[in-house]
């Protein structure tokens, strides 16, 4: 997980949660930033404008804390680049 | 107050085109979902929905009238016809003036609109159709009833997501015990399947890329449906008067708000809506023996409706029997109430309960008996209708058999 990577994540959860930005940490769970499930499909729709991705909803559901997200993107852009489709 | 009777039912569904073609498929556990074909469904994550296959207007509307109408319009009509003729409903100038029309819908005419849009803002023509916004209206299902039999009493619609119907038919329910009017043509009906509305259900992430499976542990989410139900409802007296065959009654009707979250359930506010059912039909928990569940199959709807069931009915809950029909036709948004009271009805009068089709595996967190996926014969005396709508606006129909 590169520094850029996890700086744009934390970016666009706080700012998708409208919540400052320093409270959101890689290490951060879901429930400390008081994420619900409506939440999280809005941090999910900003993340896929954000980078160009589209997250299957099978991943989605995996994700419960600030790293799993960086952790599912990192793994569709390093598919978007080796040009395999990710999703349907 | 007067007793209200449930004198005629009219449905259009996935399922089936009438009434009876939906309850024998219901019953046989036969469900209507399969890949959709009104809707090029290839950019989309799913591509399965509860469609009313190969529908046309021409055995149902003349060509110039079906120009008038978005197809959730139609769908309202052509319930309402049968529903009419099911009641043997012979009309008079006066019983049209007394007479009411209360639909639910969610959504509209909104694949109308979404056409309109279409041409504007990708086709980037300079007009939209002017037949868009008569088409558009929520109310347009009531406005072409009203009109298909010269009906001029109080007629609107309601709607709240997917508790229209329900909280259609609840109104219309107590116009009649009222006595404000003598017979009430209630219900709702649903056509969501276009691009955009589907595309927004993609994005919130609740709709199952396979199938329904309410209550089942390895369930994926909602499925959507579209179809019309209808009912014709009037005073006991007046019907039993005229020997009108009753297929039921409508003896409660309760609703809440959950005051709480705009998507996620409340197992508190789904279980003052039962609770306020049971009240208004002054009866008590232990003498209901069916409950057609809201039943959705989303991670969050099961669970809490289960947590409601149990704590309105305590250790009855046990001896209790619920389904989700949705399983079957697809959640019809507006129309779902609908096609659910229908079903609660006929299992009702037929000693028959629809089961939960699309079940595999039991989940610790839905532990009632849920029908899974085969009818069974049940003389039950009371039954409800659950409809917990996004928003948080609950509503439940309580039904006796006649």
């Amino acid at each position: 997980m590169s520094d850029e990577l996890i700086e744009r994540v934390r970016k666009v959860i706080a700012a998708s949660k409208r919540i400052p930005e320093d409270r959101v940490t890689v290490d951060s769970s879901f429930e400390e930033l008081g994420i619900d499930s409506m939440d999280a499909v809005e941090i999910l729709f900003a993340l896929e404008n954000e980078f160009d991705i589209s997250i299957p909803d099978e991943e989605a559901k995996n994700a419960r804390n600030v790293r799993q997200m960086v952790e599912g993107v990192e793994k569709l852009l390093a598919a978007k680049s080796a040009g395999t489709p990710t999703a349907q | 107050m007067r007793r209200v009777a449930i004198t005629g039912v009219g449905v259009i569904a996935g399922p089936g085109r009438t009434a009876g073609e939906f309850w024998s498929s219901l019953l046989e556990g036969r469900t209507a979902i399969g890949p959709l074909e009104s809707v090029d469904c290839s950019g989309i994550r799913f591509q399965n929905g509860s469609e009313v296959r190969g529908y046309s207007h021409s055995p149902y509307f003349e060509d110039r009238r079906a120009d008038f109408m978005d197809r959730f319009a139609q769908f309202a009509v052509i319930a309402a016809r049968e529903a009419v003729a099911d009641a043997a409903i012979v009309w008079t100038p006066e019983l049209r003036e007394n007479t009411a029309i209360v639909t639910g819908s969610c959504v509209g005419g909104q694949s109308t609109e979404d056409l309109g849009f279409v041409e504007v803002y990708k086709l980037t023509h300079n007009r939209v159709h002017p037949l868009t916004i008569p088409k558009t209206m929520a109310n347009a299902g009531a406005s072409h009833i009203s009109m298909e039999f010269g009906i001029t009493g109080p007629s609107f619609t309601i709607s709240t997501a997917c508790s229209s119907a329900a909280h259609a038919i609840g109104q219309a329910a107590w116009m009649i015990r009222s006595g404000m009017v003598d017979l009430a043509l209630t219900g709702g009906s649903e056509a969501p399947f276009s691009f955009g509305i589907l595309k927004a259900w993609e994005a919130m992430r609740v709709v199952s890329p396979d199938t329904c499976r309410p209550f089942s542990r390895d369930r994926h989410g909602m499925i959507l449906g579209e179809g019309a139900g209808m009912l014709v409802l009037e005073p006991w007296e007046a019907a039993a008067a005229r020997g009108a065959r009753i297929h039921a009654e409508l003896v409660g009707f309760g609703m809440s708000a959950d005051a709480c979250h705009i998507t996620q359930p409340s197992a508190e506010g789904a279980a003052r809506a039962m609770r306020a059912a049971l009240r208004d039909a002054a009866i008590q928990p232990e003498q209901i023996g069916y409950i057609n569940a809201h039943g959705t199959a989303t991670a969050a709807n099961d669970p809490t409706e289960t947590a409601a069931i149990r704590s309105v009915f305590g250790a009855h809950a046990n001896k209790l029997a619920i389904s989700s029909t949705k399983s079957m036709h697809g959640h019809a948004l507006g129309a779902a109430a609908a096609l659910e009271a229908v079903a609660t009805i006929l299992s009702l009068r037929d000693g028959m309960l629809p089961p939960t089709a699309n079940y595999r595996m039991p989940d610790a967190e839905c532990d009632l008996d849920v029908i899974p996926n085969k009818a069974r014969p049940a003389q039950v005396e009371y039954a409800l209708s659950n409809s917990f709508a996004f928003g948080g606006l609950n509503a439940v129909l309580a039904f006796k058999k006649a």
